[in-house]
């Protein structure tokens, strides 16, 4: 079996076990949804407040949704064995961690992406700015799935790892968050955006080229 | 390697030995303790009594002194802390890992006090405990980084493999620090958050600069006195079942 075919052969074992297994890609869309709906109901129902922090509350529970998506990534694969397999296949590691990555981004971070507008409309994000927010969720969402990754693969071996993944991964999300939250900020204020969109792609692309080595390399020191 | 003298390849070599390692810096300690504290109490003083108040600031500027030497050593351990665990990593030298682990908790201890003094210097400078400012925001992420370092070692039973879970993490996190910094200064100029009145800086007078720089050569020889301890400590813990320290021990019973 060829590199590109073992590649195009893990993303599609990947999808055919996330679509026998459904609630893997309804729970972090329904926890999305939740925390979106718990802050008109903590801060009051002002449209105008909501309206003004609706970039911040969409991105930071896009963030949270990846956050809490990220344990199904390796977890399941690292209990019955399969891991150990693949990281002795003939095939370089990190190639094939990213084809579970992109499976994984595929299940779990393109449906934000789908539900995103209803919720752009719940918080009052004006129409013009609805493109933007998706245009940074497209480009944000693989970077969570990517920096997620080398976090789960530190954490993956430790019985109680979901309190610490969330330190180990919320800090390196920050420049995300930023650029991404900003963008459509300033897409709501109808100023130009080609700045922090150019940033973003520069982020997806530095963390598609360099994520996947750190993530082999502590994938293997987890099996051990 | 040729372009190195011989002995200098071998001291190295030797160091990296467990045994040699605790006895040469058990005999350093003493000198490191002394060098310390003759250059902390030099800088102090030329801080706290040579140095001219500043003509805006009056003497509450004096912070300067612990702050500024605290704020660069919170970065300079992250970078010492990396070097190390890839070092580890790629030679596998025992020593390599137990240094970037003994570092991260004085890291984050110095990454606090640069936190808790730039707030202190925040209230009576710009009205106000804590400001988004683009340095306090980074600085922050930073301790959470620490934080996430010191975590991950102890969340994982073997130390071998928890050595080398740090070095991974820290490398992707000195990866992340210029990114996250860029990010956050960034955000802060675009947002034109609350105008935070920063001291234009002027250039500083000479009997300020010489303290600061004593300050700063006084928190790295701190910073080796406290890394060197918790190495020292944890080797012992790893190597207990050898036979340098049982032989060490019972030398010390008699």
């Amino acid at each position: 079996m060829s590199l590109l075919q073992a590649f195009f052969a893990i993303i599609r074992r990947d999808l055919i076990l996330a679509l026998r297994r459904r609630s893997e890609i309804v729970n972090p869309l329904l926890f999305f949804i939740l925390v979106i709906t718990l802050f008109p109901l903590g801060i009051g129902a002002q449209p105008l407040l909501l309206k003004a922090i609706a970039p911040g509350i969409i991105w930071v529970s896009a963030l949270l949704a990846a956050l809490l998506s990220l344990d199904s990534l390796f977890r399941s694969d690292f209990d019955d064995g399969s891991l150990e397999q693949m990281l002795l296949s003939v095939h370089p590691a990190s190639v094939l961690v990213l084809g579970k990555i992109i499976a994984h981004w595929l299940v779990t971070g393109l449906p934000l992406l789908i539900i995103a507008p209803l919720l752009a409309v719940f918080l009052g994000l004006p129409n013009h700015a609805v493109g933007i927010l998706l245009l940074t969720l497209l480009l944000g969402t693989p970077v969570l799935s990517l920096i997620g990754a080398i976090g789960v693969a530190l954490t993956v071996g430790l019985r109680r790892g979901g309190m610490i993944l969330s330190l180990l991964v919320l800090p390196l999300y920050v420049p995300v968050l930023i650029f991404a939250g900003n963008a459509v900020e300033m897409a709501g204020a109808g100023l130009p955006v080609h700045a922090q969109i150019s940033i973003l792609i520069a982020i997806l692309l530095i963390a598609l080229v360099l994520a996947p080595w750190p993530t082999a390399a502590a994938l293997k020191m987890s099996i051990n | 390697m040729f372009l190195i003298p011989d002995s200098v390849v071998r001291f190295f070599h030797r160091l990296a030995s467990p045994p040699h390692f605790y006895a040469f810096t058990e005999q350093l300690m003493p000198w490191l303790a002394a060098a310390f504290l003759l250059v902390t109490l030099a800088g102090l003083y030329g801080g706290l009594y040579l140095a001219p108040p500043d003509y805006q600031q009056g003497d509450s500027y004096r912070i300067i002194y612990i702050h500024v030497p605290s704020a660069w050593m919170s970065l300079f351990i992250y970078v010492i802390m990396a070097i190390a665990g890839a070092i580890g990593l790629i030679w596998r030298i025992k020593l390599a890992e137990i240094v970037a682990i003994s570092s991260a908790p004085v890291g984050a201890g110095f990454t606090f006090i640069a936190l808790v003094t730039g707030s202190l210097w925040g209230k009576p400078m710009w009205g106000t405990w804590w400001v988004w400012d683009a340095r306090l925001t980074s600085e922050l992420i930073l301790l959470f980084l620490y934080l996430g370092v010191i975590g991950l070692y102890g969340a994982i039973e073997d130390k071998r493999v928890a050595s080398k879970a740090v070095a991974i993490l820290a490398l992707v996190g000195v990866v992340n620090i210029p990114i996250i910094h860029y990010s956050v200064e960034w955000w802060n100029t675009l947002h034109q958050g609350p105008t935070v009145t920063k001291m234009d800086k002027p250039s500083i007078h000479v009997t300020m600069l010489v303290p600061l720089l004593l300050m700063a050569l006084s928190f790295k020889l701190y910073y080796l006195i406290a890394m060197l301890q918790r190495a020292r400590t944890e080797l012992l813990r790893r190597e207990r079942n050898s036979q340098w320290v049982r032989t060490m021990v019972v030398e010390n019973e008699q």
